[in-house]
């Protein structure tokens, strides 16, 4: 079983090695695609073996060597398969194979073909790590080397010239990597420092021995080190205020805005809080996790109130992704860990879909992002329809597929727990979540062809691809079936969540009442935007004009903001700083090189050739050391 | 009556005489001769301190500094000789050929 422990964690790094050692200054080779897409799919069945293996005899925990022992420090590689990280290496693996089938034909005519590969594997080796490891200095490492591969992978196109603020919030696929890296540096700062924290108070980094010291430390450290931990998660996960970067992060290519920025590397950070449980349980962190709780849910809603109103596809896509996480932080802040675990994992299925889907038809549109462009589709890409269909469904939460189990078991939570306000946003936002992912669907497959008049010829992608996707769609349908084995597998290692007998009883008319919101939501949109001929839908100047749709269509003025308040200021003060550096800095350095310089080049003079000249400097040196010899014998 | 002082007072001029001629000269010939009225200046304090404390090292010495001189004047001369024929003066000004 060992081995197959490291088959997991390094199949996806031999093939990033593959593609990036011998392929980088190649020109595009299938070979690397189909390879790397095989390791990826190796490590998957790994992944398989073992997650049946833990259900059966119970975790796996391994220690390949030590990597850091000095003194009292010991941080050994070591890698826990446990049932929580088993059900996260199972998404990471699922999810990344079939996006890695997926590009071989999404980046088909890409001439960085095989770059792109490699960026991709390593993406998925570096999760793999986050996952896996069995000490917070391995998640650390992981958790930079997810944000590393990122950066690469959002300024995938980094050739991009730069646009105008005020065109495009972000301004070009090199900025925004750059926005989103250092974005995740601040979260990361704030990681950092929980993490000092906690090797300081219980001298180790294990999770099984902090998590048996926390309960015995001071309760104003335990805040401390949970909210640190957080502000880490907050950065990853993107919630607010360091949410910017996951829209902007958009403009890389769609398979990584699928597989990173909706699917794995976003769930983080509802990660680290659920590996973290017995220090988020604790009584004395009780309104650290009620934050998260609560931030959780504003998260929710903020997002779902921004794309209720966004044009750009893979911009909605993302909102909802980023309302999703809110979600999973409303049941991980509400101790429903094992839920809002279940939800990253449903949400990974259906999100991915979505947006492998939105990349079909990006293909298909010539990078075309404008919903208000398209229309009507559904003639043309009959197969991603469907697919777009499916997620939308389980996105919305609609009854027997993914989401509605996931979903609704969180929003249960929160009226169990009696947090009626979260409760009550969460409800909310459920309405708005069906209702803008059917706004983009129908106004991107149903109603007027708009796209004709521009001069599209959209053309379904390949038929090996959409097939690759299917496991997706399935599971975005079936995967809440299997709620309550899950159940079962899972609470051997997070605390279980018991819904009280008032809650049980109460709990269709909950489920009904988000299920009618959906269908409201969805049946608005139905006849807002699906109409043909008469009932087309048209543009409403006069409503884009106002208040509401203007703050809602800008994120809250936020990037705005952010650019006026911080990121200019912030240009100023490095413009004023850089000449302070160059007169103190640079002057002090240069003052001594060019006084070097200067010495020789005046005393170079002295070299004349002239013997007299010589036996001259000679007679004054000769005096001068008489002289010295003078002085220190008067002296002393 | 000549005692040591003045040994040493004339021994002190000629090493300054020979000095200066070291400093200000510019015929190379004239530089030896300058050496050797500082070696000869050398001698004199040497003997004249030598026979003060009635230890005979310091005309030991005075010997050995003489021979040195004889020898070394023999090879200072062959190539001056040598100088002399490849630049036609033993100028010092005209000999250097290094521009610093």
């Amino acid at each position: 079983m060992e081995n197959l422990v490291y088959v997991a964690l390094f199949a996806p790094f031999v093939g990033s090695l593959f593609a990036g050692l011998f392929f980088a200054r190649s020109p595009k080779t299938h070979l690397v695609g189909v390879v790397n897409s095989t390791l990826i799919a190796v490590a998957f069945i790994a992944a398989v073996t073992l997650a049946l293996h833990v259900a059966e005899h119970g975790p796996i925990h391994v220690t390949m060597m030590t990597w850091i022992g000095i003194g009292d420090l010991n941080i050994p590689f070591g890698f826990l398969v446990d049932e929580v990280s088993v059900t996260m290496m199972l998404v990471v693996t699922l999810v990344s194979t079939i996006v890695h089938i997926y590009s071989t034909g999404y980046m088909d005519h890409d001439k960085s073909y095989n770059r792109f590969f490699a960026y991709l594997s390593a993406f998925v080796f570096s999760m793999m790590i986050l996952v896996m490891s069995d000490n917070f200095a391995g998640l650390f490492i992981g958790w930079e080397g997810v944000g590393v591969c990122s950066w690469l992978l959002i300024g995938f196109w980094y050739q991009k010239e730069d646009r105008p603020f005020e065109e495009n919030p972000s301004i070009s696929p090199s900025w925004a990597a750059n926005e989103a890296f250092i974005m995740n540096r601040i979260a990361d700062l704030g990681m950092l420092v929980g993490i000092f924290l906690i090797y300081w108070n219980t001298g180790s980094l294990q999770y099984d021995v902090v998590f048996d010291k926390l309960p015995h430390l001071a309760d104003g450290l335990l805040v401390s080190i949970a909210i640190a931990l957080f502000i880490g998660a907050m950065g990853k996960s993107a919630q607010f205020p360091l949410h910017t970067w996951l829209t902007d992060a958009m403009e890389g290519p769609t398979p990584v805005s699928a597989l990173i920025h909706a699917a794995t590397m976003v769930t983080a950070g509802v990660f680290l809080v659920i590996r973290a449980n017995p220090l988020y349980s604790l009584e004395a962190v009780h309104g650290v996790s009620m934050f998260i709780a609560s931030l959780g849910a504003f998260v929710a809603f903020y997002a779902a109130s921004m794309a209720l109103s966004a044009r750009d596809i893979k911009r909605i896509v993302a909102l909802s992704t980023l309302s999703q996480l809110g979600y999973m932080f409303a049941a991980a802040g509400l101790g429903a860990y094992w839920i809002a675990l279940f939800h990253l994992a449903a949400h990974a299925f259906f999100k991915a879909l979505l947006f492998l889907g939105a990349g079909n038809v990006m293909h298909a549109m010539d990078d075309e992002l404008d919903i208000f462009k398209m229309g009507g589709l559904k003639k043309v890409m009959m197969g991603s329809y469907i697919y777009m269909f499916i997620a939308s469904f389980a996105l919305a939460g609609l009854p027997f597929m993914a989401g509605f189990y996931s979903k609704d078991a969180i929003i249960e939570s929160a009226f169990n727990d009696g947090s009626y306000i979260i409760w009550f946003i969460l409800v909310v936002t459920a309405g708005m979540t069906a209702f803008y992912s059917f706004r983009q669907v129908f106004f991107t497959f149903h109603g007027e062809e708009r796209y004709k008049a521009l001069g599209f010829h959209p053309h379904d992608m390949y038929k090996y691809v959409l097939v690759a996707m299917s496991p997706l769609a399935i599971l975005a349908i079936s995967f809440g079936w299997f709620m309550d084995s899950y159940h079962e597998f899972i609470i051997k290692n997070l605390p279980d969540y018991e819904m009280s007998h008032h809650t049980e009883h109460l709990a269709p008319y909950l489920g009904g009442l988000v299920i009618i919101l959906a269908v409201t939501g969805i049946v608005i949109a139905y006849k807002k935007y699906a109409g043909t001929g008469e009932n087309a839908w048209k543009r409403d100047e006069e409503f884009e004009k106002s208040f509401i749709y203007r703050l809602v269509a800008n994120q809250y003025y936020v990037p705005q903001f952010y650019d006026q308040y911080i990121v200019q200021p912030y240009k100023i003060a490095s413009a004023k700083f850089w000449e302070i550096d160059k007169a103190v800095v640079d002057g002090f350095v240069d003052f001594i090189g060019k006084g070097a310089y200067k010495t020789g080049d005046v005393s170079r003079r002295m070299q004349n050739g002239n013997l007299s000249s010589y036996l001259n400097w000679m007679g004054v040196g000769a005096l001068i050391l008489v002289l010295i010899a003078v002085i220190s014998s008067v002296i002393g | 009556m000549i005692g040591v002082n003045h040994y040493l007072i004339l021994s002190g001029l000629l090493f300054s005489i020979g000095f200066m001629g070291v400093l200000r000269r510019k015929n190379l010939l004239m530089l030896f001769f300058a050496t050797e009225v500082m070696l000869n200046a050398v001698n004199i304090a040497f003997a004249a301190i030598g026979s003060y404390y009635g230890d005979l090292s310091g005309q030991m010495f005075a010997f050995f500094v003489i021979a040195v001189a004889a020898s070394e004047v023999a090879v200072g001369l062959g190539l001056l000789i040598l100088l002399y024929k490849k630049y036609g003066s033993l100028d010092l000004d005209v000999i250097s050929s290094m521009k610093g």
